[in-house]
Parts: structure tokens; sequence; C-alpha cells
């Protein structure tokens, strides 16, 4: 379930871009980045993310960069026009980021029988991917907390095993 | 010279106009605008959609300008890559800095107008200078 706020929609920030086939790498390395950002895809060639300084400049420079491609791009700022319709998409951009939360989750229980050192090297990689997902995380599922918490606890194995060792 | 940029200055515009200051024009004035239709005539842009000092290439403004004008001072290279990742976050260099200079610069940009913002961080970019020269001269952290 997702909280939007009350008193209506928000404000969104879209992208309607058109790209060339041909070549494919700048095609590509578009798609990467808006997938990077978590964009919600509202049809072929428009993708949307709740407005804030950080996103509106965020798909300003990726616009500029499909121009340099020889595409098409337009920024718009839009507001859905019913609640339903924002609902909507937030539940799909949430329910994204929970799989994305719940991979993390299971690498962290699966690193748990490996070494100190492969459990270290484990928590090094989880964390960067836990920064990475929060980033595009506009509306954090209850995956989250989990996912912190079975990082944080594979980070506290030794320290747990060494304290059970003294109490025994 | 005049220098234009967006309202609202972030890491990349903090460093840039910084780095203009230090590097390129040290009687630089600079006029903030919420639309590149508000730039002034005699001013030049950076930071801003469709300018030559922008975003080009997966470089962000503060590397568009070190290229444009020619510095090949390693120190500001060094500077750029944090700047880059503080900017950009998209995990082309090793700059352990950045999410703490982004935090940093975002608090400022809560509290602060832009002037503001650029009076302070001018010091704080003249320290992380020094410190990467000092890295660069020792080849570990300085103490």
């Amino acid at each position: 379930m997702v909280t939007v706020e009350a008193g209506g929609p928000g404000r969104w920030v879209l992208l309607a871009y058109r790209m060339p086939r041909e070549p494919s790498r700048p095609r590509i390395a578009v798609w990467r980045k808006l997938e990077r950002l978590g964009v919600a895809r509202l049809g072929d060639g428009l993708v949307a993310l709740p407005a804030d300084a950080r996103t509106r400049e965020q798909l300003d420079w990726i616009a500029d960069e499909i121009l340099e491609a020889q595409g098409s791009a337009m920024v718009w700022l839009a507001t859905p026009s019913t609640l339903g319709q924002e609902q909507q998409i937030a539940e799909a951009m949430q329910t994204a980021r929970a799989a994305e939360y719940q991979a993390v989750v299971d690498e962290a229980v699966a690193a748990r029988s490996g070494s100190g050192s492969e459990r270290a090297r484990a928590v090094r990689r989880l964390r960067s991917e836990l920064h990475r997902i929060a980033r595009r995380d506009f509306f954090p599922p209850r995956e989250r907390e989990a996912a912190r918490a079975t990082v944080q606890a594979l980070a506290d194995v030794d320290v747990t095993e060494i304290a059970e060792q003294e109490q025994s | 010279m005049k220098w234009a940029t967006r309202a609202g200055v972030h890491i990349d515009r903090a460093a840039c106009a910084w780095l203009i200051r230090r590097h390129i024009d040290q009687d630089a004035v600079f006029v903030f605008v919420s639309d590149p239709a508000a730039v002034p005539a005699d001013a030049t842009p950076f930071d801003m959609r469709g300018v030559d000092l922008g975003h080009h290439g997966g470089d962000c403004t503060f590397e568009t300008i070190l290229r444009r004008y020619e510095l090949h001072d390693p120190v500001l290279w060094k500077i750029a890559e944090i700047v880059h990742e503080a900017d950009i976050d998209d995990e082309r260099f090793d700059a352990p800095e950045a999410p703490g200079l982004d935090v940093i610069l975002r608090g400022l940009s809560m509290v602060c107008d832009d002037e503001q913002t650029l009076q302070l961080t001018g010091p704080m970019f003249d320290g992380l200078y020094e410190y990467q020269r000092r890295a660069l001269l020792l080849n570990r952290p300085p103490a």
C-alpha cells in the first residue's frame, strides 16, 4: 500500500522522447540511465518520476543527451488528474523496488555460510547495492527495512559470535 | 566577466563557480536564473540545458569546463572525479568523498541562498584542493 500525500496528486516530471533505432549505443545508454533512475514507464517513449530538484535535473540532462544523439525530447511538469492514477504508478514503482530489496535479502542470507572475508566482501557489495536502490526508491516498500536489517546482521555475524562465545 | 547558471546551486554549480573564480576569471560575477531564456546577453551560461558548458558525453559540467579551458592540473582532475560522483553518482570513479560532499551541499541549499552557498563553499573547495594536492605529492592521504 502506497501512501500518496494528502491534498491531491503531486507533481511529476515527464520525459517524452524518441531516438533513432540505429546507432543502438546511445539508445541503450539512455535506457540504462532511465532504469538506474527508477522511472515509471507510462508508455512508448514516455517516462515519469516524482518531481523534485534532483529528478528534474536528471531528466533535463538525459533530454540533452537524447538531442545530442539526433533524437527528440521534451521535459514536462505534470499532475495526474486523479489520486487513483498516481497511486497506480506509485505502486508499480514500489513493487519494482521491493523485488530489488528482496534480492538483497536473499543474497545476504546466502552469504551467511561464507568465511569471514567472504562475508565482509558481501557486506560491502550489498551496501553499495542498497545505496543504489535507495537512490531510486521514491515509495519505500516494507522490504527496505528487511534488506537493511539483513545486511546489518551479516555485518554483525562476527560480533555476535564473539559475544556468544564470551557468554558460554 | 559575467557568468550565469541555474538558481538553487548544488555540487556541480558550486564547484564550477569556484573553478571559474580561482582558475579562469578572478573577477567573475555570477547571475542565477530560473529559466534559460533569462540568461543576460553578456553572460556565459554554465551547467544549464543546451549550453556548451554543460553535461557532455557522460561528463559533468566541472569536467566540461576543465576540457574547454584546457586545465590539465591533476589536482583539479582529482576534484573532478569527486564532483562527478557527487553529482551523477554513476560509479565511473572511486570517490568515497562524494556522498558526504553531496549531503553537505544539499543541506547548505536548504539554509542558504545561492550567494551564501558560494561564499561558504569557496574556502571548502580551497581546502579540498590543498588536501588533494598534498595527497598527490605524498602519494598517500596527508595527515
